[in-house]
């Protein structure tokens, strides 16, 4: 499913394309309890329309997570690499496919891992909450997969990545929005 | 007059037994909301229990009953106010007055100090129109299985006048996630009466739990912690609170279903390198792998008869239900309609799976007529998950978001009755249906 062969770019022009939507510090988005004491429905639940309005009237609010920022390249690359960092590729609904936005981001961990063959990270494959959760924590691996293939392609050993799924038991954010899906259907690489 | 439960004492001091052992806990409950009745439910006055108990009993046992029966949609229960009587026995009944009021069938029951058990509950379901007496019933019961008892009366109640066999008296196993503080979430795998009173946490974790899945006696879950590195299947006695770790292979362990005779249990591996349906021998932990496809297999569920499994599969590109034989062979794609349908649960008599199904605007829940292939779909809202039947396949209960987050509902097998099981504080979702408690 991945676009294996056009991602043999050198490693070096991949650090320096370096530029893409960076997560740091993941576990400060927990705990937004945004939904919390609100008033039970009496109807057939709530509608895609009232739900949009429920998160946006959160999003205004102030108490949606504001901690996604964009950040300069940091972390394990060839120069700085320094253990400790979190990064992200994210994923399209219901698919595998590391999008070539993030390919400098895979090769700059390859290059890491192959100066640093005592290095080991963890890929975590998530999901976002649509469809159902054996389904989503079988695409949380499939996408740890993927990101594991690409990070050996490039020369990290396989034994270097270990992949866990989680599913869309631990989203990034909570929330039932388009918004907040893209931010939860994810591979996180942690040193 | 009086005829003792044709169950059988004995079952019910087994139960007994089940709860005591239960450490009691104060718990959020889940309260009950019908939010669609059905036209012409069938009036039914439930008449306080009387009797000399004193002190005043902590259960209002004729309010439980009369709450079971209105839940199911097939009953309206008499408002108190409304009564022209308040007999406890069959002898103080003036028929005629709930004739006027049109009123069919009438419960009304005695409790006393028993012999057997702190109480001895006496109870008869009377045909107003014939005057006569439709069940009479005497039950031995401690403090703390009067709620049990008044569910097993509501059971009797239902069967004799439906036809069906009610499941009050069973339970509902589930995840509730809460946030303790700064903001982390705590997971608990909880059980209780399948009203949502009496919750019971088995389990409380800082990490994800899933998939809760009954034995078929009852008397054991098995489910997915992520306590260790990833997913890893776990059985827990209920009884005890022992636990082990059934499987933790490399990849995802997950999805456990056990088959109907109790002996094996269905579950995901990926140890293999893609997610695929094995089969464990629960006596020797012997697994046996059933399907062999690059794509996703998960979701096992057995048919009741324990010689076929339905699983989900991408097989042909997007989630869909399959059926594989219990002893393997080639599977049988069982879902056209639309473009995901997964996690499929069978009915009790086999003829229904309940599954979600995906439309390209929502998640609903569905049931699919496997002899006919027959979908049916029967939620509206946005994002429905996890059905599990009742064990007497009247309703199929599931997890919704409403507003407070995600909550349980359940709806009847033919759409028309609507129940909400919202939880006070912290979302609740993964119910699973117990079997029926005998």
């Amino acid at each position: 499913m991945d676009n294996i062969r056009s991602f043999a770019l050198p490693i070096l022009i991949g650090i320096l394309m370096i530029g893409v939507l960076i997560l740091a510090g993941c576990e400060t988005v927990e705990g937004t309890g945004k939904e919390e004491g609100a008033a039970p429905v009496e109807d057939q639940g709530i509608s895609p329309a009232e739900m949009e309005a429920m998160d946006a009237q959160a999003r205004a609010a102030g108490d949606r997570p504001g901690q996604f920022r964009s950040t300069a390249p940091q972390g394990p690359d060839a120069q700085t690499g320094e253990p400790g960092q979190r990064r992200v590729i994210y994923f399209e609904y219901d698919s595998d496919e590391v999008k070539a936005e993030y390919r400098p981001v895979i090769e700059a961990q390859a290059a890491y891992l192959a100066s640093h063959p005592q290095t080991i990270i963890t890929l975590e494959g998530h999901a976002d909450e649509r469809g159902t959760r054996e389904y989503n924590l079988a695409l949380g691996e499939r996408r740890a997969l993927a990101v594991r293939r690409q990070l050996t392609l490039l020369g990290g050993s396989e034994g270097q990545a270990r992949t866990v799924s989680f599913g869309e038991e631990r989203p990034a954010t909570d929330g039932h929005d388009e918004q907040t899906y893209d931010q939860n259907r994810r591979v996180e690489i942690v040193y | 007059m009086t005829r003792f439960d044709r169950h059988g004492p004995h079952r019910l001091w087994l139960l007994a037994l089940l709860v005591l052992c239960w450490v009691p806990e104060a718990r959020a409950v889940l309260t009950i909301k019908i939010t669609k009745g059905v036209e012409g439910a069938l009036p039914i006055a439930v008449v306080p229990f009387g009797g000399d108990t004193s002190p005043a009993l902590p259960v209002d046992m004729a309010r439980v009953i009369a709450t079971d029966l209105e839940s199911s949609g097939r009953f309206k229960p008499m408002a108190r106010a409304d009564m022209p009587g308040r007999p406890v026995e069959p002898a103080a009944v003036g028929f005629a007055d709930w004739r006027r009021l049109g009123m069919e069938n009438l419960v009304i029951g005695r409790i006393g100090p028993g012999t057997e058990a702190e109480y001895e509950i006496q109870f008869w379901l009377l045909d107003v129109y014939k005057g006569s007496q439709t069940v009479a019933y005497r039950v031995p019961a401690d403090t703390d299985q009067l709620r049990l008892v008044a569910h097993q009366i509501a059971d009797l109640i239902f069967q004799e006048l439906t036809g069906t066999r009610g499941a009050f008296a069973t339970r509902i196993a589930y995840v509730a996630v809460s946030r303790a503080v700064a903001g982390k979430k705590v997971y608990k795998l909880e059980v209780a009466d399948a009203d949502g009173e009496n919750p019971r946490t088995l389990l409380s974790s800082p990490q994800p739990l899933m998939s809760p899945a009954w034995s078929p006696d009852g008397r054991r879950l098995a489910y997915v912690s992520f306590e260790g590195f990833g997913s890893a299947i776990y059985l827990q006695e209920m009884h005890s609170g022992g636990r082990e770790a059934l499987a933790a292979e490399p990849g995802i362990n997950s999805a456990p279903a056990f088959s109907p005779d109790g002996t094996r249990l269905a579950l995901t591996l990926s140890k293999d390198g893609n997610p695929e349906v094995y089969v464990m021998d629960l006596g020797t932990r012997a697994l046996r792998r059933l399907t062999h496809d690059p794509g996703i297999d998960t979701e096992p569920a057995w048919s009741p008869d324990g010689n076929r499994i339905a699983f989900t599969s991408d097989r042909g590109g997007g989630p869909q239900v399959y059926e594989i034989s219990a002893s393997g062979g080639a599977p049988r794609r069982l879902t056209h309609e639309g473009d995901y349908n997964a996690r499929p649960c069978y009915s009790a008599d086999g003829r229904l799976l309940a599954l979600v199904h995906g439309d390209g605007r929502g998640y609903h829940i569905a049931t699919l007529d496997v002899a006919a292939e027959r979908l049916n779909v029967l939620t509206k809202t946005r994002l429905d998950e996890s059905p599990s039947f009742a064990p007497n396949g009247g309703m199929i209960i599931y997890a919704t978001v409403g507003a407070g987050g995600t909550e349980l509902a359940a709806i009847s097998v033919d759409g028309r009755i609507r129940q909400q099981l919202a939880a006070g504080g912290g979302e609740v979702r993964e119910p699973a249906w117990g079997p029926f408690r005998d």
